[in-house]
């Protein structure tokens, strides 16, 4: 278990606090220059974080109280740097035997070993210049890996390949990491990236970590405004929360819309609120949908984009002040119900994934 | 021909480039990827013979090399002789006189090596010691010969220090270029001619060598 609970205030502040479990992948996510290299630098021992404590697998790597910090070389960690940082001068081996600990130093088993990991079998006598993007970060997470890590740091390992080697990699990665046991630190600006290789996530925006959990909560729980934001969440709206009897609404430009859960808001408050646009429900022309009459709005289509066999409608609410509402359906489904800029559907907004936020502006952003 | 200046100055020339080499190595690797306060003074010290006429270089080191100065005097209670106008005293001139033509190669050798390359080794568990040796060294080895040659061809052709400090005692003091000097003022163009051309060809030769030795060692 990786645990991070760090402060500082130069060169760049940061207030982070996460754990990370082994064999878990954890992706630190948000915009350039939120702090989320300079936190996996702090774990590797190449920033000094004024106040805090790292702790690995019990063993203390930092404590600021107990004036404990240990260097690079004691903390064992594997880390494959955003530009890879391969040595020009020695042979993919070498780089590997570089990082071998004593005990296998002189098995080129080893190393054969390592490069099959990661499919790079028979270039082990290239030089980093003879390799593409994609073979050399491979290398580099071969060497991060042939430290035998506690922990296995990766800084937007993916940002340096064309897209094509990028999806590549990540399947690679991603059937790697059923044979790694220690905790995984991925940085990434990419949404998609984390939602793909990651079990949990961690927002990081302006130095601080705002909500670490399962990906899919994260996306789509939101805890607050900024977290919200920073995952870019697309219907994002505000409201009132009400109650009648047992039952709690949300008023919404002039729309009366049950929810399943208030979040412990309190009734009369103003809230935010999300729902994800694949969870909005398309009313089939032909046949009735399940859950139709669940809080059911008209929308005019007002425009359509599809990318990978998923089309996002944007559907103006007439009757909601004309805002914008977002929803994904699958291509086939928009050619089956005959869709087209200018009609007129009925969707719904399930209550269940309408999901709400209180609003508390000032902090976060 | 003066085969004795000749000898003189390449043992001249092979010795201070040998100090230097560590030295400048110390140096350059001390300020290489360092912020500290006075830096600049100590950049711009290094770089200061370059700029300063060698009569003033001259001027100090030899003040400071006499018996009742200081350093003169430190040194004749070490071993007994004077600096002043000795091969000794000649031989720290030169270290000075050639310090920044090691250091500045070695410098930029050394500044140009990615500090994500230092931090990965570390990272993969070296030791400062053995990043700089693994790594740095052989990373900034064009810079490091091209400095060791510099300052090796430069102290073979250095005048105006060696004449304020070392005059021109034969077999203690008596370079090559002095010895060309001596010869054009005794009207002996021959041998000025023989010894001039000498020093050229050395000149030209290593440094010939050096562009071709650094272009191979540049490619990985």
């Amino acid at each position: 278990m990786l645990s991070v609970d760090i402060k500082n205030q130069t060169p760049i502040p940061l207030d982070v606090q996460f754990n990370c479990a082994p064999g878990q992948l954890l992706a630190l996510v948000g915009p350039s220059g939120a702090g989320k290299t300079s936190v996996l630098r702090a774990i590797a021992g190449l920033l000094h974080c004024r106040q805090g404590q790292i702790i690995c697998n019990k063993a203390i790597w930092q404590d600021s109280v107990a004036g404990i910090n240990l260097s690079p070389q004691q903390r064992r960690v594997g880390m494959v740097f955003q530009d890879y940082a391969l040595f020009p001068h020695l042979s993919v081996a070498d780089n590997l035997r570089l990082a071998l600990p004593a005990s296998t130093k002189n098995d080129p088993a080893r190393i054969d070993e390592l490069l099959q990991q990661v499919n790079l079998h028979g270039l082990a006598a290239r030089y980093p210049g003879q390799l593409s993007g994609g073979q050399q970060q491979r290398v580099a997470l071969a060497r991060a890996l042939a430290r035998e890590p506690q922990v296995l740091l990766l800084d937007e390992p993916f940002s340096a390949v064309d897209k094509v080697t990028r999806r590549k990699l990540y399947l690679e990665l991603h059937s790697l990491r059923r044979q790694l046991t220690m905790p995984i630190v991925l940085v990434t600006h990419d949404l998609d990236e984390a939602a793909m290789l990651a079990d949990e996530m961690c927002v990081i925006h302006q130095g601080s970590s705002l909500q670490q959990g399962p990906v899919d909560a994260v996306l789509h729980r939101p805890a607050t405004l900024a977290v919200a934001r920073q995952v870019d969440a697309r219907n994002l709206f505000s409201g009132k929360l009400s109650q009648q009897q047992d039952n709690l609404y949300l008023q919404w430009h002039g729309q009366q819309l049950t929810i399943a859960n208030a979040n412990q808001i309190n009734t009369g408050e103003t809230v935010h609120w999300i729902i994800s646009p694949s969870k909005v429900l398309l009313h089939q022309r032909r046949r009735p949908s399940h859950g139709e009459q669940e809080n059911p709005l008209s929308g005019v289509i007002s425009d359509m984009i599809t990318l990978r066999g998923i089309t996002t409608v944007l559907l103006d609410i007439v009757d909601a002040d004309n805002a914008i509402l977002q929803m994904d359906v699958p291509e086939h489904v928009v050619s089956r119900n005959t869709l087209k800029i200018g009609e007129t559907i009925g969707v719904s907004l399930l209550s269940e994934a309408i999901h709400l936020m209180p609003d508390n502006r000032d902090a976060g952003i | 021909m003066d085969w004795q200046a000749l000898q003189l100055s390449l043992l001249l020339a092979a010795l201070t480039s040998a100090i230097l080499l560590p030295l400048g190595l110390l140096l350059a690797r001390g300020l290489a990827h360092q912020q500290f306060t006075g830096k600049y003074l100590i950049e711009a010290l290094i770089v200061l013979p370059l700029v300063l006429p060698p009569t003033v270089l001259g001027y100090f080191l030899l003040t400071a090399m006499d018996q009742n100065a200081l350093m003169g005097q430190w040194f004749y209670q070490l071993t007994g002789s004077q600096l002043a106008f000795s091969f000794n005293g000649l031989l720290l001139a030169s270290l000075i006189y050639s310090l920044p033509f090691a250091v500045q190669p070695m410098l930029r050798a050394l500044e140009q090596i990615p500090y994500g390359l230092r931090e990965a080794a570390w990272c993969s568990g070296l030791s400062r010691w053995k990043t700089f040796l693994k790594i740095e060294l052989p990373l900034a080895w064009p810079g490091i010969v091209t400095g060791l040659v510099l300052s090796f061809c430069h102290t073979l052709g250095e005048f105006g220090v060696v004449l304020m400090i070392g005059g021109n005692i034969a077999g203690e003091t008596r370079t090559l270029s002095i010895a060309i000097y001596d010869s054009v003022l005794a009207f002996d163009y021959a041998a000025a001619q023989q010894m001039s051309i000498i020093l050229l060809l050395i000149a030209l030769v290593t440094v010939t060598l050096v562009y071709r030795f650094n272009r191979r060692l540049m490619q990985f």
